[in-house]
């Protein structure tokens, strides 16, 4: 697999701490089971390591297998132009199981959202081209499915599925960047 | 050159690798519908579509399944290229290709870019059980001569 392309930058959203030595990187689509069972990993990881770890989360949906997964990135998106990518983000993959365009719209208002801006963001070329431009950027970089991890720009790839081999992953990165 | 093939793409419909002449092809042969891998790399190959098509290439996957298996795997999966049935006689083309594994008589993961003058132009031949990804696809479209 390749390198991560382009490096993390300031479209991308960014959690944890910016100056960390580790940035751990996230390919993922909000209906996607797989990235719903890494969600609390990455939370518990940047709860844990909140000095060291600085996470990104990039858009990688799969429409045609996920019907919801689209317009939930668009909702992320949208709700990230009113600083509330995160909480939409977290919001998404805990109720993933309830997807659809009337309950992502109580989100939305659930999050005290100003919804005649978040209307036109939804509907932007902004948002839209955010999403495609993360896919893309997913595709360069050699992403084949979902979730796909980049630590530092590499492809993590003993990811299992568990927490135990993100925080391996995270660790490893961690003492090489000592030496 | 790339080896001509005339098979199956749904139950009464053929394609001719003449027709396709004058576009970049992309010839994705893989082991078997249903399965894991080839289920994730169609359908993630079936997402980067619009990425392709930035190139006028015409995405094609192949494999040993009859004609029928295609179309319920295809409907299943959504997909949005066709699907030809490398089917009789078996594994003739992927043959041709030089990429059928006689032992457990499927196509090998392989994928060919073929240019408009149906030149081979890059291929790469992954393990079974790794799905590829298509970044290795986007680079040798780019990389394509006669891209206009």
């Amino acid at each position: 697999m390749s390198k991560l392309k382009p490096a993390v930058n300031s479209a991308d959203h960014h959690q944890g701490n910016v100056n960390a030595t580790i940035t751990l990187v996230e390919y993922g689509d909000f209906e996607c089971p797989h990235c719903r069972r890494a969600h609390p990993f990455v939370k518990r990881l940047l709860q844990e390591r909140s000095k060291e770890l600085h996470f990104v989360f990039r858009n990688f949906p799969l429409n045609e297998i996920h019907p919801h997964a689209y317009v939930s990135a668009v909702f992320a998106e949208a709700a990230g132009k009113q600083g509330k990518f995160w909480e939409m983000h977290d919001l998404i993959f805990e109720n993933q199981d309830r997807l659809n365009s009337n309950f992502l719209l109580s989100l939305a208002e659930g999050l005290g959202l100003d919804l005649i801006q978040f209307a036109k963001d939804s509907k932007s070329e902004d948002v839209q081209n955010k999403i495609e431009k993360d896919f893309e950027s997913g595709i360069r970089s050699g992403v084949n499915g979902t979730p796909t991890f980049f630590l530092n720009g590499s492809p993590v790839l003993t990811y299992d599925e568990t927490y135990e081999s993100l925080l391996d992953a995270v660790q490893l990165e961690t003492e090489m960047k000592q030496h | 050159m790339a080896p001509e093939f005339d098979l199956f793409m749904t139950p009464d419909q053929k394609i001719n690798s003449v027709e396709l002449k004058g576009k970049p092809v992309i010839l994705a042969f893989y082991p078997a519908d249903w399965s894991p891998v080839c289920g994730d790399q169609m359908t993630l190959y079936n997402e980067t579509l619009k990425l392709f098509r930035k190139f006028n290439a015409q995405l094609i996957g192949i494999s040993v399944d009859s004609k029928w298996c295609h179309m319920a795997f295809s409907e299943n999966r959504n997909l949005h290229f066709p699907l030809l049935s490398d089917f009789e006689p078996k594994g003739a083309v992927s043959k041709l290709y030089g990429c059928y594994n006689e032992t457990n008589g499927e196509s090998e993961r392989a994928i060919f870019v073929i240019d408009e003058q149906a030149i081979i132009q890059w291929s790469y031949l992954s393990p079974d059980d790794i799905n590829p990804g298509a970044d290795g696809i986007l680079d040798a479209l780019e990389k394509l001569p006669n891209l206009k």
